[in-house]
Protein backbone atom coordinates (compact mmCIF):
# COMPACT_ATOMS: atom_id res chain seq x y z
CA UNK A 1 0.00 0.00 0.00
CA UNK A 2 1.64 3.52 -0.89
CA UNK A 3 1.93 5.78 2.21
CA UNK A 4 0.12 8.10 1.42
CA UNK A 5 -3.63 5.69 2.15
CA UNK A 6 -2.28 5.42 5.21
CA UNK A 7 -1.48 9.30 6.02
CA UNK A 8 -5.06 10.34 4.74
CA UNK A 9 -6.61 7.85 7.00
CA UNK A 10 -4.77 8.75 9.91
CA UNK A 11 -6.10 12.54 9.23
CA UNK A 12 -9.24 11.52 9.20
CA UNK A 13 -9.49 9.80 11.91
CA UNK A 14 -7.70 12.63 14.07
CA UNK A 15 -9.61 15.43 12.39
CA UNK A 16 -12.94 13.08 13.43
CA UNK A 17 -11.46 13.23 17.11
CA UNK A 18 -11.02 16.93 17.09
CA UNK A 19 -14.02 17.92 15.36
CA UNK A 20 -15.47 15.48 18.47
CA UNK A 21 -13.57 17.18 21.35
CA UNK A 22 -15.19 20.76 19.72
CA UNK A 23 -18.40 19.47 19.63
CA UNK A 24 -18.99 16.96 22.90
CA UNK A 25 -19.85 18.95 26.17
CA UNK A 26 -19.90 15.41 27.82
CA UNK A 27 -16.10 15.27 29.76
CA UNK A 28 -15.91 11.45 29.10
CA UNK A 29 -17.10 11.21 25.59
CA UNK A 30 -13.70 14.12 25.18
CA UNK A 31 -11.31 11.52 26.47
CA UNK A 32 -12.24 9.24 24.34
CA UNK A 33 -11.84 11.63 21.46
CA UNK A 34 -8.48 12.36 22.54
CA UNK A 35 -8.12 8.38 22.76
CA UNK A 36 -8.70 8.31 18.94
CA UNK A 37 -6.33 11.13 17.71
CA UNK A 38 -3.74 9.11 19.92
CA UNK A 39 -4.88 6.19 17.73
CA UNK A 40 -4.60 7.92 14.83
CA UNK A 41 -1.04 8.78 15.21
CA UNK A 42 0.15 5.18 16.59
CA UNK A 43 -1.01 3.79 13.19
CA UNK A 44 0.73 5.77 11.15
CA UNK A 45 3.69 5.32 13.35
CA UNK A 46 3.84 1.99 12.61
CA UNK A 47 3.02 2.71 8.80
CA UNK A 48 5.82 5.04 8.68
CA UNK A 49 7.55 2.40 10.56
CA UNK A 50 7.03 -0.20 7.71
CA UNK A 51 7.63 2.11 5.16
CA UNK A 52 11.55 2.85 6.59
CA UNK A 53 11.78 -0.78 6.44
CA UNK A 54 11.36 -0.91 3.43
CA UNK A 55 13.60 1.01 2.32
CA UNK A 56 16.08 0.45 4.36
CA UNK A 57 15.59 -3.29 5.23
CA UNK A 58 17.84 -4.65 2.98
CA UNK A 59 20.73 -2.63 4.57
CA UNK A 60 19.65 -2.45 7.69
CA UNK A 61 17.74 -5.03 9.47
CA UNK A 62 16.35 -3.36 12.30
CA UNK A 63 15.05 -0.05 10.51
CA UNK A 64 11.96 0.94 11.09
CA UNK A 65 12.03 -0.84 14.43
CA UNK A 66 11.66 2.35 16.77
CA UNK A 67 8.90 3.18 15.42
CA UNK A 68 7.17 0.57 16.83
CA UNK A 69 8.88 0.62 20.02
CA UNK A 70 7.31 4.15 20.36
CA UNK A 71 3.46 3.29 19.57
CA UNK A 72 4.36 1.12 22.45
CA UNK A 73 5.49 3.83 24.82
CA UNK A 74 2.12 5.61 23.47
CA UNK A 75 0.32 3.12 24.84
CA UNK A 76 2.17 2.76 27.82
CA UNK A 77 1.37 6.56 28.71
CA UNK A 78 -1.88 6.78 27.76
CA UNK A 79 -3.04 4.22 30.11
CA UNK A 80 -1.68 6.14 32.91
CA UNK A 81 -3.60 9.11 31.62
CA UNK A 82 -6.31 7.44 31.34
CA UNK A 83 -6.36 6.25 34.75
CA UNK A 84 -5.74 9.31 36.11
CA UNK A 85 -8.20 11.55 33.84
CA UNK A 86 -11.11 9.08 34.97
CA UNK A 87 -10.08 9.76 38.55
CA UNK A 88 -10.36 13.26 37.91
CA UNK A 89 -13.64 12.88 36.09
CA UNK A 90 -15.08 10.89 38.68
CA UNK A 91 -13.90 13.27 41.56
CA UNK A 92 -15.69 16.37 39.32
CA UNK A 93 -18.96 14.36 39.25
CA UNK A 94 -18.72 13.84 42.54
CA UNK A 95 -18.36 17.54 43.33
CA UNK A 96 -20.98 18.65 40.44
CA UNK A 97 -23.21 15.80 40.29
CA UNK A 98 -22.64 16.16 36.33
CA UNK A 99 -19.71 15.92 33.74
CA UNK A 100 -20.68 18.67 31.66
CA UNK A 101 -17.70 20.55 31.08
CA UNK A 102 -19.22 23.41 30.87
CA UNK A 103 -19.57 23.35 35.00
CA UNK A 104 -15.53 23.91 35.17
CA UNK A 105 -15.73 27.66 34.07
CA UNK A 106 -17.07 28.58 37.45
CA UNK A 107 -13.02 28.70 37.83
CA UNK A 108 -13.73 32.29 36.28
CA UNK A 109 -16.13 33.43 38.57
CA UNK B 1 -7.06 -5.87 -6.36
CA UNK B 2 -5.61 -8.60 -3.47
CA UNK B 3 -7.42 -9.36 -0.50
CA UNK B 4 -4.73 -7.65 1.15
CA UNK B 5 -6.07 -4.51 -0.35
CA UNK B 6 -9.87 -5.41 -0.34
CA UNK B 7 -9.29 -5.89 3.49
CA UNK B 8 -7.39 -2.59 4.04
CA UNK B 9 -10.43 -0.77 2.17
CA UNK B 10 -12.86 -2.64 4.58
CA UNK B 11 -11.12 -2.16 7.78
CA UNK B 12 -10.25 2.08 6.66
CA UNK B 13 -14.17 2.49 6.00
CA UNK B 14 -15.24 0.56 9.15
CA UNK B 15 -12.53 2.91 11.25
CA UNK B 16 -13.46 5.98 9.91
CA UNK B 17 -17.60 5.34 10.48
CA UNK B 18 -17.04 3.83 13.52
CA UNK B 19 -15.40 7.06 15.14
CA UNK B 20 -18.02 9.31 13.52
CA UNK B 21 -20.15 7.62 14.85
CA UNK B 22 -18.46 7.38 18.84
CA UNK B 23 -18.93 11.21 18.07
CA UNK B 24 -22.73 11.85 16.88
CA UNK B 25 -24.11 8.98 18.55
CA UNK B 26 -26.29 10.23 22.10
CA UNK B 27 -26.15 7.36 24.03
CA UNK B 28 -22.41 7.40 25.60
CA UNK B 29 -22.37 3.98 26.17
CA UNK B 30 -22.86 3.42 22.35
CA UNK B 31 -19.95 6.06 22.16
CA UNK B 32 -17.55 3.22 24.36
CA UNK B 33 -18.72 0.56 21.75
CA UNK B 34 -17.82 2.08 18.64
CA UNK B 35 -14.75 3.22 19.95
CA UNK B 36 -13.99 -0.59 20.63
CA UNK B 37 -14.89 -1.22 16.77
CA UNK B 38 -12.47 1.60 15.87
CA UNK B 39 -9.64 -0.24 18.39
CA UNK B 40 -10.31 -3.54 16.19
CA UNK B 41 -9.99 -1.92 12.77
CA UNK B 42 -7.26 0.00 13.63
CA UNK B 43 -5.68 -3.76 15.00
CA UNK B 44 -6.21 -5.26 11.80
CA UNK B 45 -4.66 -2.50 10.33
CA UNK B 46 -1.60 -3.54 12.50
CA UNK B 47 -1.98 -7.03 11.46
CA UNK B 48 -1.99 -6.49 7.53
CA UNK B 49 1.14 -4.04 8.60
CA UNK B 50 3.04 -7.37 10.00
CA UNK B 51 3.09 -5.60 13.70
CA UNK B 52 1.16 -8.53 15.37
CA UNK B 53 2.71 -7.89 19.04
CA UNK B 54 1.21 -4.39 18.51
CA UNK B 55 -2.15 -5.42 17.38
CA UNK B 56 -2.27 -7.69 20.54
CA UNK B 57 -1.35 -5.20 22.87
CA UNK B 58 -3.76 -2.70 21.12
CA UNK B 59 -6.37 -5.11 21.61
CA UNK B 60 -5.78 -6.45 25.25
CA UNK B 61 -5.05 -2.95 26.95
CA UNK B 62 -7.13 -0.59 24.36
CA UNK B 63 -10.19 -2.64 23.27
CA UNK B 64 -9.99 -4.39 26.70
CA UNK B 65 -8.74 -2.91 29.42
CA UNK B 66 -9.34 0.61 28.72
CA UNK B 67 -12.66 0.59 27.73
CA UNK B 68 -13.76 -1.65 30.32
CA UNK B 69 -12.56 1.24 32.70
CA UNK B 70 -14.65 3.84 30.59
CA UNK B 71 -17.86 1.76 30.63
CA UNK B 72 -16.89 1.20 34.39
CA UNK B 73 -17.34 4.71 35.50
CA UNK B 74 -19.90 5.33 32.79
CA UNK B 75 -22.08 2.71 35.11
CA UNK B 76 -20.63 4.22 38.49
CA UNK B 77 -22.09 7.51 37.11
CA UNK B 78 -26.04 6.05 36.02
CA UNK B 79 -25.56 8.64 32.54
CA UNK B 80 -27.70 7.61 29.99
CA UNK B 81 -29.04 9.58 26.60
CA UNK B 82 -31.14 11.81 28.96
CA UNK B 83 -28.33 13.40 30.89
CA UNK B 84 -26.30 13.93 28.21
CA UNK B 85 -25.68 17.59 28.09
CA UNK B 86 -26.92 19.28 25.06
CA UNK B 87 -24.97 22.17 23.46
CA UNK B 88 -25.73 25.19 21.47
CA UNK B 89 -26.44 23.96 17.80
CA UNK B 90 -24.25 27.07 16.88
CA UNK B 91 -21.24 25.55 18.78
CA UNK B 92 -21.74 22.21 17.02
CA UNK B 93 -21.42 23.71 13.69
CA UNK B 94 -18.34 25.69 14.47
CA UNK B 95 -16.55 22.42 15.74
CA UNK B 96 -17.49 20.30 13.03
CA UNK B 97 -16.42 23.12 10.70
CA UNK B 98 -13.05 23.34 12.83
CA UNK B 99 -12.02 19.87 12.39
CA UNK B 100 -13.71 19.62 8.35
CA UNK B 101 -11.22 22.99 7.98
CA UNK B 102 -8.05 21.06 9.38
CA UNK B 103 -9.03 17.95 7.53
CA UNK B 104 -9.14 20.07 4.75
CA UNK B 105 -5.76 22.17 5.16
CA UNK B 106 -4.05 18.36 5.83
CA UNK B 107 -5.50 16.82 2.52
CA UNK B 108 -4.69 19.90 0.60
CA UNK B 109 -0.91 19.97 2.08
CA UNK B 110 -0.25 16.52 1.68
CA UNK B 111 -1.68 15.90 -1.74
CA UNK B 112 0.79 17.28 -3.60
CA UNK B 113 3.52 15.25 -1.54
CA UNK B 114 5.40 13.18 -3.89
CA UNK B 115 4.79 9.77 -2.05
CA UNK B 116 3.70 7.45 -4.38
CA UNK B 117 7.32 5.64 -4.46
CA UNK B 118 6.97 4.92 -0.81
CA UNK B 119 5.43 1.79 0.33
CA UNK B 120 4.06 0.54 3.59
CA UNK B 121 5.02 -2.79 3.03
CA UNK B 122 1.99 -5.64 3.95
CA UNK B 123 2.46 -9.53 4.78
CA UNK B 124 6.28 -9.14 4.72
CA UNK B 125 9.32 -8.01 7.51
CA UNK B 126 9.37 -9.40 10.95
CA UNK B 127 10.07 -6.19 12.81
CA UNK B 128 6.36 -6.78 14.50
CA UNK B 129 7.45 -9.81 16.19
CA UNK B 130 7.66 -9.95 20.10
CA UNK B 131 11.50 -10.96 19.53
CA UNK B 132 12.69 -8.33 17.70
CA UNK B 133 11.25 -5.54 19.42
CA UNK B 134 11.78 -7.11 22.85
CA UNK B 135 15.58 -7.25 21.61
CA UNK B 136 15.55 -3.60 20.93
CA UNK B 137 13.93 -2.43 23.79
CA UNK B 138 16.04 -4.08 26.25
CA UNK B 139 19.05 -2.59 24.10
CA UNK B 140 18.77 0.52 23.31
CA UNK B 141 15.39 1.24 25.25
CA UNK B 142 16.26 0.37 28.43
CA UNK B 143 16.07 3.69 30.84
CA UNK B 144 12.52 4.52 28.70
CA UNK B 145 11.30 1.17 29.69
CA UNK B 146 12.52 1.80 33.84
CA UNK B 147 10.98 5.33 33.82
CA UNK B 148 7.43 3.83 32.54
CA UNK B 149 7.20 2.28 35.89
CA UNK B 150 8.03 4.83 37.50
CA UNK B 151 5.35 6.76 35.80
CA UNK B 152 2.98 4.18 36.47
CA UNK B 153 3.50 4.08 40.15
CA UNK B 154 2.81 7.77 40.27
CA UNK B 155 -0.45 7.70 37.90
CA UNK B 156 -1.74 4.78 40.76
CA UNK B 157 -0.65 6.60 43.55
CA UNK B 158 -2.03 10.17 41.59
CA UNK B 159 -5.62 8.22 41.27
CA UNK B 160 -5.72 6.75 44.54
CA UNK B 161 -5.02 10.24 45.97
CA UNK B 162 -7.44 12.25 43.32
CA UNK B 163 -9.88 9.03 43.86
CA UNK B 164 -10.48 9.09 47.92
CA UNK B 165 -13.87 10.38 49.10
CA UNK B 166 -14.39 13.13 50.79
CA UNK B 167 -15.32 11.34 54.26
CA UNK B 168 -12.06 9.57 54.45
CA UNK B 169 -10.53 12.97 54.04
CA UNK B 170 -12.55 14.27 56.96
CA UNK B 171 -11.05 11.55 58.75
CA UNK B 172 -7.69 12.10 57.88
CA UNK B 173 -7.49 15.46 58.21
CA UNK B 174 -9.99 16.63 60.96
CA UNK B 175 -8.79 19.87 61.09
CA UNK B 176 -10.39 20.41 57.36
CA UNK B 177 -8.10 19.93 54.20
CA UNK B 178 -6.99 22.79 52.03
CA UNK B 179 -8.44 21.31 48.73
CA UNK B 180 -12.07 20.25 47.56
CA UNK B 181 -15.06 21.84 49.06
Amino acid sequence: MPINYYIFLAVALFCVGVAGVLTRRNAIIIFMCIELMLNAVNLLLVAFSKMHHHALGASVPTAGIDGQLFVFFIMVVAAAEVSVGLAVIVMMYRNTHSIDVNFLNRLKH
Amino acid sequence: MGITQVLFWFLSIMAILAAILVVISKNPVHSVLWLIVVFVAISGHYILLDAQFLAIVNLIVYAGAIMVLFLFVFMLMNLNAETEPQKNRWLKIAGVVTGGALLLVLVAALKKADLKAQIAEMNKGDIGLIHNLGVTLFHDYVVPFEISSVLFLSAMVGVVVIGRNEREQKDMWPHGNNYGA
